[in-house]
């Protein structure tokens, strides 16, 4: 689709420098809208969730969501920014089906936050990301544009607008330009969405869920000549809305506009639209013949003035925030940093603490959730917390095969019976009758047999060649179908083999 | 005394209704009146006799009549949004709309018991001193038919000086609700900013806009006033206070003794040095006003306000620059006119004839003005410059408070212009609210009250007081009423009004 020239991807680390930005949008998971009592349930049949306020109709005016501006401050304090003590909304002015006023009530230049940071890490390195500011707006409904090719505008035959979006908190986190990520940019860019989407589920503050639009990315990316004093032009590109893309975003970026730059071009300012499918990015609106927003404090609210004390208070209040959390859970656990970020990466430390929660030892989870757990995952194309198995089921299959009432195979078995929804573990080790057998007669006669129907093997054991036990002891496996324990099964064998 | 009910003051109809009159009969006369004057004076937008008639009916029946407001007729500027009532705001590009919501004021006055007569002219989107701006036509001065009735609400003006209702509701920006009060002969209140909620008035100029009563009387302005005012949560910018007790202030001041009243006369409006523009009729009326006040005890002093000077320059960046992003919403998507969406254009091109056909020409040289004024590159010089002298007037006001209770001025330079006069000079239009933009910018209670006649029109005297005493305002207005009303010997200002309707008829 795209016929962007590119260049390939560490030839451009070879001539250029890359810095990144982002700017997130996250819509906050308040009961209600950020200017009116309209719910925000996501998913509801097309303007049913409106009123006056939210449509913008004449003579409405809004009264901001006061949780709302709380978790705008909670983000602000999460990411270490200073909070300002005044604080106002402006209007941002431009003409678009979507907004329902003709303009955006946001912040300008009296945003709540300013000056944070957020550290992550990226293959045992840590790149410290500054913050810019943080700070509240509401969201625009959403256009369909019916009919053309593109689903854009342009071409449509007809659009239609939901403004049920229209309204909803939405904090925005500005980053300041990050330099010197090298060939890492595009995983930093990726590690700090990442981070920040951790820090927001930590606070409580949004579902953050990305596939709803949750979490939205502007990813912005600029070129300069290696030693160059000075940063290229940048390019923003719009909507980058999961974190693999946020990645593949910044590497295509970095690759087409190398490709440019190679040429004796000039990148553009411009906004651009990124592709899902294929990866790649296309123009969007030219910032060079931009919209000028008119912005101005909003007559229609009142400076907020947070007061210290109360500041103080949310700070003190803030739940353990991810990084201090994963290295009190490394200590805990007894793991290295980069097992802890094998962790992250895998999406799976509430996995693992809920398991650990749940009874397991930490090393048990760890195994589980890293390994079966993560390949079946990665067989069905899934999220490890998508799995249809609880961190509780985990705990709880773990304790079966440590009670020696299943061993490893049946345990993956079992496995298979809960994520077929056929109960929880004890379950279906009962309906699928997977528990390990004791010496029972059954086994007894399962071992005679193995011995009656390798004569030469066993007379190898009785002659002193022990290791060729192995033999009779799988042949008992096979004949119970792994329900035996092999353990067991190696000693009654030897019991009856070397016994005088 | 007159047995005509729409030759009334509301006190009177109160006691009618108390007394058997019903709420029916009232409405009746009230629509009568419309009936018949209103061809001529066109201060009407929309008239629904069925409706109203049939909540006087409602009313009636429910006994609550004669009870405060309950049964009384009242009149709404078209800028008040009226749920299932068509509200335009004086535009074309509002026209058929029928809002799902009740304003604030009107939700009020509703539950009060009141009864809607209908939906007053006035200026597009309340912008203009003389009602000419309306996309619906002129509206006419009742004192003389070929003069404006002020503006912007010009029609409630007319309305309430005609005899066309009992009292309206206004709302005032820069002197919409003073000045036509001021040319028509009524009391026109502007209350202090964020005590009347602004929920439901199409915004012209939100930092600005406040609703008030134009009334016959000061007690009668008192008493809608209350109805309609203190906090609402629907509005940020609504003072959570108790509302000052305004009738009992009217009622006390018409005693008349305003001893220890400490009165400052602005002589930047119209006083030693800054009189063009004023007519002589209007500074002899309001200097008879002030020696009234004087002869009831105040103590009168001149006070100097130098920033007021700067008001016009200030109001004319400050107005159109919120007006260019409050009008920004008529764009043709969601509600009222639409142009040009036959499937050949696209948006923007929609968008654009929709406000090129809807909006007329005093807007547009609003939207365009404040446009410019927040450009980037031009905010700091003219938005924010603007603010800046905004914040300078509002020490003006407070310095001059120190030593006053009350600051005092003509209403307007001149009495009512003929129609027509000002249409092609907008800055001789704006002038018309010269003396009224200081409490505008400032924030502070203003009230209108008439002083006299000049050339045989009602001449209008400003009382401004600091934020949240409109109690002041109405106590001193209220004075000076029963004192010119005594002098004249008849029951009010408009009986000469009234006089003169008898003997044309
Ligand atoms: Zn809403």
């Amino acid at each position: 689709m795209s016929t962007d020239k590119l260049v390939d991807f560490d030839e451009v680390l070879t001539r250029y420098e890359p810095v990144i930005g982002l700017e997130t949008h996250v819509e906050l998971g308040t009961v209600s809208k950020m200017f009116c009592g309209c719910s925000t349930t996501f998913g509801a049949e097309p303007n049913t969730q409106t009123c006056p306020v939210c449509l913008g109709l004449p003579g409405s005016l809004p009264a901001a969501n006061a949780v709302a501006i709380e978790s705008a401050i909670r983000i602000g304090l999460a990411l270490g920014c200073r909070i300002a003590t005044w604080s106002r909304f402006s209007r941002k002015n431009y003409f678009y089906p979507d907004i329902p006023k003709g303009f955006q009530t946001t912040q300008y230049d009296e945003p709540f936050s300013t000056a944070g940071h957020l550290d992550v890490e990226v293959d045992g390195e840590t790149y410290r990301v500054e913050i810019e500011r943080v700070h509240l707006e509401e969201d625009t409904g959403k256009n369909l544009h019916v009919g053309g090719a593109t689903g854009r505008i342009h071409g449509a035959d007809h659009s239609l607008i939901d403004y049920n979006r229209a309204g909803i908190p939405l904090v925005e986190i500005v980053t300041r330009p990050i330099p010197g990520a090298g060939a890492k940019a595009p995983e930093v860019a990726k590690a700090y969405v990442a981070e920040l989407r951790e820090i927001l589920l930590a606070l409580g503050v949004s579902e953050v869920k990305m596939e709803q639009g949750n979490l939205r990315c502007d990813v912005n990316v600029s070129l300069a000549p290696i030693g160059s004093l000075e940063w290229g032009t940048r390019t923003e590109t719009k909507n980058v809305n999961s974190l693999r893309s946020v990645e593949r975003a910044v590497r295509f970026e970095m690759r087409r506009q190398a490709a440019v730059l190679d040429d004796g071009g000039r990148i553009v300012q411009e906004t651009r639209h990124f592709h899902e499918d294929t990866g790649s990015t296309s123009p969007g609106r030219s910032k060079e013949e931009a919209t000028d927003y008119r912005y101005f404090p909003e007559p229609d609210l009142v400076p907020i003035a947070p007061d210290e004390e109360w500041v103080e208070k949310l700070a003190a209040a803030l739940p353990e925030l991810p990084a201090a959390r994963r290295t009190r859970l490394s200590e805990e656990w007894g793991i290295a940093p980069t097992e802890m970020a094998w962790l992250v990466n895998a999406g799976a430390v509430e996995l693992v603490s809920d398991t650990v929660a749940a009874g397991a030892t930490p090393a048990d989870a760890r195994k589980w959730w890293l390994g079966e757990l993560a390949r079946r995952a990665n067989d069905a194309n899934v999220e490890l917390a998508e799995l249809a198995v609880t961190p509780a089921q985990v705990a709880e299959l773990v304790a079966l095969v440590g009670a020696g009432t299943i061993n490893d195979q049946l345990a993956r078995q079992t496995l298979d019976g809960v994520l077929a929804g056929e109960g929880s573990p004890t379950e279906v080790v009962a309906s699928r009758g997977l528990a390990v057998m004791g010496e029972s007669d059954e086994l007894v006669a399962a071992v005679d047999a193995a011995i009656e129907g390798n004569p030469d093997v066993a007379e190898k054991v009785r002659g002193g060649k022990v290791q060729a036990i192995g033999a009779l002891v799988g042949a008992v496996m096979k004949t119970t179908r792994g329900k035996a324990d092999a353990a067991t099964v190696k000693r009654m064998l030897e019991a009856r083999l070397t016994a005088g | 005394m007159s047995s005509d009910l729409t030759a009334m003051n509301v006190d009177e109809l109160q006691a009618a209704l108390a007394d058997g009159t019903t709420s029916v009969d009232l409405t009746q006369a009230y629509l009568d009146r419309i009936d018949a004057a209103d061809g001529e004076l066109r201060a009407y937008l929309h008239v629904d006799p069925e409706a109203a008639l049939a909540r006087a009916a409602e009313i009636d029946a429910g006994g609550t009549r004669g009870t405060g407001l309950a049964g009384l007729p009242v009149a709404l500027k078209d800028v008040v949004v009226t749920e299932g009532v068509p509200t335009t705001s004086g535009s074309k590009i509002l026209e058929g709309w029928k809002p799902p919501y009740d304003a604030t004021v009107a939700a009020r006055l509703k539950a009060a018991g009141t009864v809607l007569l209908g939906k007053t002219n006035m200026d597009e989107f309340a912008m203009g001193s003389s009602t000419e701006n309306s996309a619906y036509g002129v509206t006419r001065n009742p004192w003389d038919l070929d003069r404006i009735p002020g503006g912007s609400s010009g029609g409630s003006s007319a309305a309430v000086a005609g005899g066309l209702a009992p009292w309206a509701i206004g709302t005032d920006t820069g002197g919409s609700i003073r000045q036509p009060a001021a040319l028509t002969g009524l009391v026109g209140h502007k209350p202090t900013y964020g005590s009347v909620s602004r929920y439901g008035l199409i915004a012209f100029s939100s930092s600005l806009d406040q609703a008030g009563p134009m009334a016959r009387t000061v007690l009668d302005a008192a008493l809608l006033h209350e109805a309609i005012g203190g906090h609402d949560p629907l509005d940020s910018t609504s003072i959570d206070a108790p509302q000052p007790v305004l009738a009992e202030a009217a009622r006390r001041g018409a005693g008349g003794d305003l001893a220890g009243l400490r009165v400052g006369v602005v002589r930047e409006l119209g006083g030693e040095g800054h009189t063009d523009g004023y007519e002589d009729g209007v500074l002899s009326g309001v200097g008879g006003a002030v020696s009234r006040l004087e002869a009831m005890g105040a103590d009168v002093r001149e006070i100097s306000c130098p920033a007021f000077d700067l008001a016009l320059a200030a109001y004319y960046l400050i107005a159109p620059s919120e007006a260019s992003s409050n009008l920004a919403r008529f764009d043709g998507v969601r509600y009222g006119l639409r142009i040009g969406d036959d499937g050949s254009r696209d948006l923007d091109e929609v968008m654009a004839l929709t406000r090129e056909q809807g909006f007329g020409p005093e807007v547009k040289r609003r939207i365009i003005l404040g446009t410019y004024a927040l450009s980037s590159g031009y905010y700091d010089a003219y938005y924010g410059q603007a603010q800046k002298v905004r914040t300078l007037i509002s020490r003006d006001f407070s310095a001059a408070f120190e030593g006053v209770d009350v600051l005092v001025s003509p209403t307007t330079p001149t009495v009512a212009f003929p129609i027509g006069a000002r249409v092609d000079d907008p800055i001789a239009m704006y002038a018309a609210d010269l003396c009224t933009l200081p409490a505008s910018l400032a924030g502070v209670p203003a009230i209108s009250v008439p002083c006299g006649l000049s050339e045989g029109l009602p001449v209008g005297f400003q009382i401004m007081a600091p934020a949240l005493a409109d109690d002041r305002c109405y106590r001193v207005a209220a004075a000076l009423e029963a004192a010119l009303t005594a002098d004249r010997g008849d029951r009010g200002f408009l009986d000469q009004l009234a006089t003169r309707r008898g003997s044309a008829a």
